[in-house]
């Protein structure tokens, strides 16, 4: 059981920007992404959401053997248990989180059946406490007039919530503030599972050091060129990205 | 003309008083002379014109499913007082209201009240295009609603009026004529029900006045069958430091010409007027509004806001008139198409007419679709595309809700959306 990705292509127009990307991430592992800005981390991401942007011109993703590409709407992936967690979210004015939510759940119930609205709202106030968020964003439109650190708490609350099998997190961290990374990482902690695997996009060590990876891997111009195990992040910490193209070259 | 929907055998037995049917007859020979609106005609501009053949419609059978419609006529949790009307007439009433209020079927206003009734009772200028059917109106009067708030009373609960149609082709002349005096304050939900999916006409009006210092809150659900030809010819007369919130949520129709007229005849008085328009399928919506500023210092404020989908089609025609003795004038007046299908068509025709310098307006209408980015946005997360739509809508006329103050009633007109854009 694993999330497989075999030979991405992706391009946005015609310029490609995923360029035979590979990488496996086994159920119950938590992977690190890290890489410089464009090298196309959250086209990833929106990739495997089903942004319409976005043409898939080569290559698979496979969710526990179920390729994504044959699932043609985005919130049939959804439904199979993908969840991303944007790095800019997006704003649905006038719908409020509490009934974006439901709206998610009630989707995934068969034909006919009922949310329990009781249980909703004690299922929902349980994970705001968790991630401190105030219950007043409950009524608040989603994403709208939000500080950049609450959309991505919002985020992680959705996720809590929709109980993914894969999750993509693409720089949840960024924006956050140093208590709140602490309790959004507790959060992700606390849905780490034999279950369900994360795969953390990120640019900084710190994430790293509450969410604790058991693969670090490398993107660099569309693809994954390196994968190692923490101390691979600690090394892009102190280093840069510079090694590792110097690497690359030397092996070419 | 259909001579059917000329007759009239429920009037004939009525309790109107005969100076009345005298005008009654004076309005019908108005109607039948004056000629069919033509798109000549400014105020019926882009107006589709086919529904004002009325030759299928004929007169209202005393209703058959009596007992169903009353228990159908359910609105809020709490109310002061409620009247049902079938085809024109009463067939339930209940009242709790504090003394001094006059609430009761408009025959009985005008038989009991008569210096009141002949003070109010269509008292407006009709400017907006329909004195043709403001005299059908008149003409075919049998029943309504009659509501006067004495001054310095507060009603706290809301007062609620059912008006329903029944039987196939039916032709039902709804009118409620609300006056609030002095420093009243009273909230008021009117209903428009069709019994069965069955095409019928419906040509009412209702008249709104208030006193100095008077607040109201006038809800009109109109939830007609969607094969129903409507006319609504609304008026709103707001006397000194009085304010009016009128919302009219156009659930029904198939064809719903709406004309809503608001005068600020007092110094500080103030008019908001809202407007709700789900349309989808052939349905279409005619709006026209005169936002009309005669005394000083006075605010109207205006938003209607359409979601189109399918072949669906509204009319927005709006004026701001400030006569010359209204400075310090603050009006606003804004139109929002939310465009769902590439075959809606939305048409917006906003306009000022300015006789004083001091003023302050603001008009404008837009039309935009449902966001791609926002539609994404819930696919990700599971939500079907039809859902997240009817849901961004959703959002889109909750956003107007926010408006009305009063929370038990706007949390029922939240349910009464999600239901008609069935939502859970
Ligand atoms: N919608 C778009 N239109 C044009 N170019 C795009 C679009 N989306 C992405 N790109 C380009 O694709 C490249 C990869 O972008 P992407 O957002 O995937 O990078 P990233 O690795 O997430 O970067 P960052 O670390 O800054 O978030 C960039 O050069 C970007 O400009
Ligand atoms: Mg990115």
């Amino acid at each position: 059981m694993s999330l497989k990705i075999e030979n991405l292509h992706a391009n946005i127009g015609d310029r490609e920007i995923l360029k035979g990307l590979n990488l496996e991430m086994p159920k119950g592992e938590v992977h690190a992404i890290m890489g410089k800005n464009g090298s196309g981390k959250s086209t990833l991401a929106k990739v495997m959401a089903g942004h319409p942007d976005y043409e898939v011109s080569a290559g698979q993703v496979l969710l526990d053997g179920l390729n994504l590409f044959e699932m043609e709407e985005p919130d049939q992936r959804a439904r199979t248990g993908l969840f991303v967690a944007f790095q800019y979210p997006m704003e649905v004015p006038g719908v409020t989180i509490a009934n974006f939510i439901r709206a998610a759940l009630q989707a995934r119930l068969p034909e006919g059946e009922e949310l329990d609205a009781v249980d909703y709202y004690h299922h929902l106030y349980e994970k705001m406490d968790l991630l401190k968020i105030d219950r007043k964003f409950t009524s608040r439109a989603v994403n709208e007039g939000f500080s950049g650190g609450e959309k991505k708490r919002c985020e992680i609350l959705q996720m809590a919530m929709l109980n993914p099998v894969y999750a993509v997190l693409d720089e949840t961290d960024s924006g956050l503030d140093i208590d709140a990374l602490r309790i959004v990482s507790e959060g992700v902690n606390a849905m780490r599972s034999p279950e369900r695997g994360l795969l953390v996009i990120t640019h900084y060590q710190r994430l790293l050091d509450y969410i604790v990876p058991d693969v670090v891997h490398v993107m660099v111009d569309g693809r994954i060129v390196m994968s190692g195990d923490k101390t691979l992040a600690h090394k892009l910490e102190a280093e840069g990205y510079d090694w590792v193209e110097k690497e690359l070259l030397q092996k070419a | 003309m259909s001579n059917t929907l000329m007759e009239n055998p429920i009037a004939a037995q009525s309790a109107w008083p005969a100076w009345f049917t005298a005008e009654q007859a004076t309005a019908l020979a108005e109607y039948e002379k004056s000629p069919t609106p033509t798109r000549k005609n400014e105020p019926w501009r882009f107006a589709n014109l086919k529904p004002l053949d009325l030759s299928a419609f004929v007169e209202a059978k005393p209703v058959a499913s009596e007992g169903r419609l009353i228990n159908a006529s359910a609105g809020l949790a709490e109310t002061s007082a409620k009247l049902v009307l079938g085809n024109n007439t009463l067939l339930h009433r209940e009242s709790s209201l504090p003394e001094g209020v006059i609430f009761e079927t408009l025959e009985t206003a005008a038989t009991k009240h008569t210096d009141l009734f002949k003070k109010y009772f269509m008292s407006q200028p009709v400017e907006l295009g329909s004195l043709k059917y403001a005299a059908l109106h008149k003409a075919r009067l049998t029943g309504g609603a009659f509501l006067f708030v004495p001054a310095n009373t507060s009603v706290e609960l809301p007062i609620e009026i059912f008006q329903w149609v029944e039987g196939a082709n039916a032709s039902v002349f709804p009118h409620t004529l609300i006056v609030c005096g002095e420093n009243s304050s009273v909230t008021v939900v009117d209903y428009f029900k069709s019994a069965d999916k069955l095409p019928a006409f419906a040509c009412g009006v209702n008249d709104l006045h208030l006193a100095a210092g008077a607040k109201l809150t006038y809800v009109s659900v109109q939830d007609w069958s969607h094969e129903t030809t409507a006319f609504h010819l609304n008026s709103t007369s707001v006397d000194r430091n009085a304010t009016c919130t009128a919302l009219i949520a156009n659930f029904g129709g198939g064809f719903v010409r709406g004309e809503s007229l608001s005068r600020l005849i007092g110094e500080g008085s103030r008019s908001e007027m809202f407007s709700i328009n789900p349309v989808e399928g052939t349905r279409e919506i005619d709006q026209r509004t005169l936002q009309d500023h005669v005394a000083p210092h006075a605010t109207s404020d205006l938003l209607y806001l359409n979601a189109l989908d399918d072949k669906s089609r509204t009319i927005f025609a709006g004026l701001i008139k400030v006569e010359p003795g209204a400075k310090g004038t603050d009006a606003y007046q804004k139109v929002k198409n939310l465009i769902l299908s590439d075959d809606a068509d939305p048409n917006s025709m906003p306009g000022l007419e300015i006789l004083n310098d001091e003023v302050r307006c603001s008009h404008g209408a837009t039309n935009g679709p449902v966001s791609d980015e926002e539609l994404f946005y819930m696919q990700a997360r599971g939500i079907k595309r039809d859902a997240g739509r009817r849901l961004i809508v959703n959002g889109f006329f909750n956003s107007l809700l926010e408006r009305i103050e009063n929370e038990n009633l706007r949390t029922h007109l939240e349910q009464l959306l999600a239901k008609r854009l069935a939502i859970a």
